[in-house]
Parts: structure tokens; C-alpha cells; sequence
């Protein structure tokens, strides 16, 4: 077991910038996810820290050794490909073994005919098979060894790449996006089984996604990736409610949240869509702001004015439980979408006008440059000055440090 | 289907049970018409390719296994069937069977040369970064010239005094030797001849086999710790080119078995019977001497090696390195 940090790591692809500046420490036993969409950096940071890759600058340490320029299987770390990478010429038993005989026996042992003769090999290939037939009961393809991946489904093929990371107890499981080649309903039970795999085991994980669903189910922490630089590391329940920026905000959370732009009028009191919202923002009157508010922010109110928003109805779509409502506001371009709770919504068609209550208390201000703003909330008042309305606001990790 | 059932069982109707007698009937002459109109589009569109099969394939074929059967001389207005003495004769006869040791013995130093080498000089133009297209190109031509051509311009590098090959052996103090008119020597030359027109066609093999293997195949054997070179050819490379190595082996094989131009040009099968192989034994015997008779029981034998090995590939070998 392990903790893994990196510290500062750069990687250019020619005139290409792939990560900058990345640090992240990971914990020992914990399970974090890079989550971030397609070409953000997040599957190179995590060849850089398998060795697969070597970073332009920064250090990769893990268990506090530092890794850089190890080869890969010095590196105490297992990797789990997207495309499983099976060997296809080999038995389910074979592939699990693999890697326990590269490193226990040495290359004469190996030889094919003579290899068995030589003293100890015996006794070393038959402590794999031990080793590789209780993983695979583990894992519930025991009665698999025999086939060949070919044969196999593709669960059953994911289970053969977990097993074959699992046989050498690596201080460090690295995933890559595992359960993208996988049906709906198959994603969702393996997503629970490699869960479960990390309590039983207790090791580090890095799982890679760009899925925030598997990001927020599996994870002690989210480190949200985007443009090669890490935008917020924190457990799923924060980045989805306590966004440091707008983009983690827009990138989490379906449906996506909604940006609204907003003036402050007076302290404790915002301009939005023609309505006026009662929040407290630490900036001056006449300051520009963003608010984003989740769908379910929104409540059904029964009239109009101060704390409520009004648009007429575009769509609906029922979700069961709840319905998505998209609501045209007046002088906004894109509809609002409010997640209400479907039996204590009536009746209600496109082209009716809907009136809609928002909690102050979960809306998230950000200013111009995407930067979270703080405000009064659960009496902890984060103290800070603007110097002028709409200027520019120090960002909040310079003020949290 | 469905619908003639439904109006059988209605009920109201006179016309109905006649409904059910008539329109099955109906339904049947016209399934058979669509039929026969599917069969004749068929043969239509397939026609040209069988009549030229039949004519350009299979009689030649059969009227080679006749003739196989007879005495005839190529140009003799008279022929008589003898059965299989051609066969007979033709393995009684020690020419005969030193050019098929002789073709075995050709054929089993071209193909695991030309494997073997294609296979390196594909791994080192892939390893290397710089210039690969010329490396390409330069090891691909032999297989793209006319062979006649590149055997007289063999002859000029053999020759035994003014030839190249000779001339650098004697300055660097190697013994020299009259290559192409040695019997020992006179095969094993043919053979490297072989080697190098086939060498460029196994390599472009190779090349897209490996193209064609998953980096994250290499990705995993890193991780696996097969992360040596040797290792990573014996996990990755190899096996994943199981299925292109069993085509060039036997592609190369059916080549090597087809040879001939080199043999005519360079040695005429000489000196004595010493590079006599099957293909050239079959030219002289029916256009030489016009045995045609004994020449066609030669063509058959030919004919049974080649089919073998093409059966071989298909049943036997295909399955074990497709990893199914």
C-alpha cells in the first residue's frame, strides 16, 4: 500500500501543451478518480504516473519513493486498460500469470522445456497457479482458466484484466477508463464490484473516467481535469455542491446546471432574468455575477416577484419521480431547466406560465473570470473586499490561503 | 404467409373455401417464379466468371489428369491409355526423384530464410524512425522485377571470375567458388536467390502485422514487467503476427515451389541433376523431350503438393493462430 504524489508535472506533445502544473496527492487506500472529458490530460497523467510516459517536469513519487525514470514494473503499480489489453494467444490462466512469472522466475526459468528443469522452478510456477486459481475464484471466473479472451464476454474479459492486476498485490491500482466498453447494465454492476474490490483490498486507486456517474459513485475523491490542469480536487458530495469554478460546476450534475447572468442591486439583493433574488454577495452594487443553480434548487411558488423566477413553459419531461421543466425567461437566451417534484407539480403544458421559487442558500455565484464567490452560509462568513462593483475579485484559493 | 391463411378461415363466404384451395396454389407458382427469377439473375451474374473458371481452369485441369493417363507425345496423331504407369515410371525414375528432393530441399531453405529475414529487416525498418519508405522500397523491388531479368544479373554477380561476389571474396582473402557450377553450391545459390526476390514481400507482411498489433498490448507487457526486448517479442510481437507468418509461410511455399526462372536462366538444372527441380523436370519432359503423357503424371504430383499445402493452411494451421 501507497500514497502517490505528483508534484508539478508538465508534458508537452511538440507545440502542444497536455498538462500543466499538476499536483495531486493521493492518500494511502484512498480511491481517486480523474474525471474530466476527452483530452483533458487525465488518462497521460495517469501513463505518466504508470511509467508508460515520462512528464517534461515534475516528480511522481509513490510510498513516498521517488519513481521517475523507473520502469514501469519497478513502479509497484497494476494497470486495468480500457481495451482490457489481453494477451489473445494465451489462456485466462496464462494472462493472470504473466505477470508473476516475469517477475518470480528469471528468464531461464521461463524457457519454454528447459526452464522446468531448472531447480526451483517447479515449486515457484506451481505457487502461481495457487495464487492466480484463488484470484480468479475471487473474482468468479475461476471456472474460465482454461478459455482463451476470445471466448470470453466482455465482463468476463474485465474481470480477467482486474484479476491479472490483482494476482501481485500492487501498492497502486491504476485504472483507464475500464467500463467504457461495457453495456448500460453491465457498467452499473461492475461499478459496485470494483467498489467493493477497493474495500476488500484497501489499496490506492487512480480510476480515470470521463463518465461523471462512475466519478461520483466510486470515489473517496474527484479530481476534475479539464484543459490539462486540475481544476478541484474534493470528495464527490463538494464538487458537485461546492464548486471552486464554474466549468467543474457545468461539467457535473445532469441535467447540466444553470448559469444565469445577475447585477447586485443593493447588499442581499441580485438582479436576475427580470426577477430580483435575495442573496448575499460579498461585492459591491453594480457588480456583474454569474449564478449557477442546480435544477433542484427550484421549487414550484405560487406567485411571482422577489425570490421567484417566472417563464413560460417550453418542454417537460417526466423522469418518474420528478419532471424536468425548461422554462423560457425573459432576456435569456437558453432555457432553465427546474428538477420538480412530480406529484407536487400540477398539471402543467407547454406555453403556461410557471413561477419558480429558487433556496439563496444553493445558489453558487461566480465571478466573470469562472471563479467561485462565497457568500453568508451557515453563519461562516468568508470576510473579503472588492474594491470596485464588477472588478476584478481575488479568486477564493488565494483568499483560502 | 399469414394472409391466405386468414381468408381460409373466414367463414361467411362460398368463395372462401375456394379462396383456400386456389390461393395457396397461387402463392406456391409464385414463390416458385420468384424463384427461378433469383436463380437466373444468379447464373446471369455469375456466368462469365464460371464459363471462364470451366474453360481458363478446370478442363485444362482435367485434360491434364487425362493425359496423365496416356502416352501421348506432344504433336502424335495417335494416343493409348497406360493408366498409371507415367506415375510409375516417374517414381522409379532417380531424375525424377532427386528434382522433388531437390524442389523439398529448396523449399525448406526459401521459406524459413525469407520468414526469418523478412521478419528482422520489418522489425528494424519499424524500430528505426528515419527513412522508411526507402528502406521499404529498396527491400520490396526484387519482389516487384521480372526474375528473368534478375537472374541474368545474378549470372554477372556469380560468375567465377569477373563476377562481383568472387572478386570482393578473393580481396578479402575468402576462397572463391564457381557458384553456379558446383553441385554443391548450385542449389543453395538458387535458394539465397529465392530468399532475396521473396525477402521484400514477407517484409511488407510483417510491416502491416505490425502496425496492426494494439499499442496497449505493449502498454500491458510494460506493466506485467515483460519490458526487456526479448521478452516483448516473445509475449507481444510474435504471437500477434501468428496469423501473418502462417500466410508468408505459406504464400513463400507455394512460391518456392513454383520456381523456375532462375532455374532455367541460371543453371538449367545443372550441373548434372543438382538444382533439377519439379517445375523445370516438368518443362523439359513435356517441351524438351514432348513426353507430354509423363510430363501431365508430373504436373498432377505438382498439382497435389500445391492443393496439400493450400488445404493444410486452411484447416489445420488457420485455427491455431487466430486465437479463437
Amino acid at each position: 500500500m501507497a500514497s502517490v504524489l505528483l508534484d508539478s508535472i508538465n508534458k508537452n506533445y511538440g507545440q502542444t501543451s497536455v498538462l500543466r502544473g499538476v499536483s495531486l496527492s493521493i492518500a494511502d487506500g484512498e480511491f481517486l478518480t480523474l474525471l474530466g472529458p476527452s483530452g483533458c490530460g487525465k488518462s497521460t497523467l495517469l501513463r505518466i504516473l504508470a511509467g508508460l510516459e515520462m512528464q517534461d517536469a515534475g516528480t511522481v513519487s509513490i510510498g513516498e519513493r521517488v519513481v521517475d525514470g523507473l520502469r514501469p514494473k519497478r513502479r509497484d503499480v497494476a494497470m486495468v486498460f480500457q481495451s482490457y489489453a489481453l494477451y489473445p494467444h494465451l489462456t485466462i490462466a496464462s494472462n493472470m500469470a504473466l505477470p508473476l512469472r516475469m517477475r518470480q522466475l528469471s528468464a531461464l526459468q521461463r524457457l519454454p522445456l528447459l526452464g522446468g528443469l531448472l531447480p526451483g522452478t517447479e515449486r515457484i510456477v506451481a505457487e502461481i497457479e495457487t495464487e492466480v486459481t484463488r484470484t480468479a475464484t475471487l473474482l468468479g471466473i475461476g471456472h474460465l482458466l482454461s478459455r482463451k479472451p476470445g471466448q470470453l464476454s466482455g465482463g468476463q474479459r474485465q474481470r480477467v484484466a482486474v484479476g491479472r492486476a490483482m494476482v501481485r498485490h500492487p501498492a497502486v491500482f491504476l485504472m483507464d477508463e475500464p467500463l467504457s466498453n461495457l453495456d448500460a447494465t453491465l457498467r452499473v454492476q461492475m461499478r459496485a464490484e470494483i467498489k467493493e474490490l477497493h474495500q476488500r483490498l484497501g489499496v490506492t486507486f487512480v480510476y480515470v473516467t470521463h463518465d461523471q456517474a462512475e466519478a461520483m459513485t466510486l470515489s473517496d475523491r474527484v479530481a476534475v481535469m479539464l484543459d490539462g490542469e486540475l481544476l478541484q480536487v474534493a470528495p464527490p458530495q463538494d464538487i458537485y455542491a461546492d464548486p471552486d469554478d464554474r466549468r467543474v460546476a457545468e461539467f457535473i450534475g445532469s441535467p447540466k446546471i444553470n448559469m444565469l447572468e445577475g447585477v447586485v442591486r443593493e447588499r442581499g439583493l441580485i438582479d436576475v432574468a427580470g426577477s430580483t433574488l435575495p442573496i448575499e454577495a460579498d461585492a459591491l452594487a453594480g457588480a456583474h455575477l454569474t449564478l449557477g443553480i442546480r435544477p433542484e434548487a427550484f421549487h414550484l411558488a405560487d406567485h411571482g416577484g422577489q425570490g421567484a423566477l417566472t417563464g413560460s413553459v417550453r418542454m417537460i419531461e417526466h423522469m418518474g419521480s420528478d419532471l424536468f421543466v425548461h422554462l423560457d425567461l425573459a432576456g435569456i437566451d437558453h432555457p432553465l431547466i427546474a428538477r420538480l417534484l412530480a406529484e407536487r407539480t400540477p398539471d402543467i403544458a407547454p406555453g403556461q406560465t410557471l413561477h419558480v421559487g429558487v433556496r439563496p442558500d444553493r445558489v453558487l455565484l461566480f465571478a466573470r473570470d469562472g471563479q467561485r464567490l462565497l457568500f453568508a452560509r451557515d453563519g461562516q462568513r468568508l470576510r473579503r473586499e472588492v474594491e470596485s462593483a464588477g472588478a476584478s475579485i481575488t479568486p477564493i484559493r488565494e483568499l483560502a490561503r | 404467409m399469414s394472409e391466405p391463411l386468414a381468408l381460409s378461415s373466414g367463414s361467411e363466404a362460398p368463395s372462401a373455401t375456394d379462396g383456400a384451395r386456389t390461393l395457396p396454389s397461387l402463392t406456391a407458382s409464385l414463390r416458385r417464379s420468384r424463384t427461378l427469377t433469383e436463380a437466373l439473375t444468379a447464373w446471369t451474374l455469375a456466368g462469365p466468371a464460371v464459363f471462364f473458371l470451366l474453360v481458363l481452369f478446370f478442363l485444362p485441369v482435367i485434360g491434364v489428369f487425362v493425359i496423365a493417363l496416356t502416352d501421348w507425345q506432344f504433336g502424335a496423331r495417335t494416343l493409348s491409355f497406360v493408366g498409371l504407369a507415367n506415375f510409375r515410371e516417374a517414381f522409379a525414375d532417380g531424375g525424377f526423384r532427386t528434382s522433388l528432393f531437390n524442389t523439398v530441399i529448396y523449399v525448406l531453405i526459401v521459406v524459413p530464410g525469407t520468414l526469418v529475414l523478412g521478419l528482422v529487416i520489418a522489425l528494424l525498418i519499424e524500430s528505426g524512425k528515419s527513412c522508411r519508405p526507402f528502406y521499404r522500397a529498396i527491400h520490396f523491388l526484387p519482389f516487384m522485377a521480372t526474375m528473368t531479368a534478375m537472374a541474368i544479373a545474378w549470372e554477372a554477380l556469380l560468375h567465377p571470375t569477373i563476377g562481383l561476389v568472387n572478386q570482393t571474396l578473393a580481396a578479402i582473402g575468402l576462397p572463391t567458388a564457381n557458384w553456379l557450377r558446383d553441385e554443391n553450391t548450385a542449389l543453395p545459390v538458387l535458394a539465397v536467390i529465392g530468399i532475396w526476390q521473396n525477402l521484400g514481400y514477407a517484409m511488407i507482411l510483417f510491416l502491416a502485422g505490425l502496425k496492426s498489433i494494439p499499442k496497449d498490448l505493449y502498454d500491458a507487457a510494460d506493466v506485467d514487467g515483460a519490458d526487456l526486448w526479448l521478452d516483448r517479442l516473445c509475449t507481444v510481437t510474435l504471437p500477434m503476427l501468428g496469423p501473418v507468418s502462417m500466410f508468408v509461410v505459406i504464400v513463400v511455399a507455394l512460391r518456392a515451389f513454383e520456381c523456375f526462372d532462375t532455374v532455367k536462366v541460371l543453371t538449367q538444372g545443372g550441373p548434372g541433376h543438382a538444382s533439377e527441380v519439379l517445375l523445370y523436370t516438368l518443362y523439359r519432359e513435356s517441351f524438351e523431350y514432348l513426353r507430354t503423357g509423363y510430363g501431365a503424371a508430373i504436373a498432377v504430383v505438382f498439382l497435389a503438393i500445391v492443393v496439400t499445402l493450400t488445404l493444410v493452411q486452411t484447416r489445420v494451421m488457420d485455427r491455431k493462430v487466430h486465437y479463437q
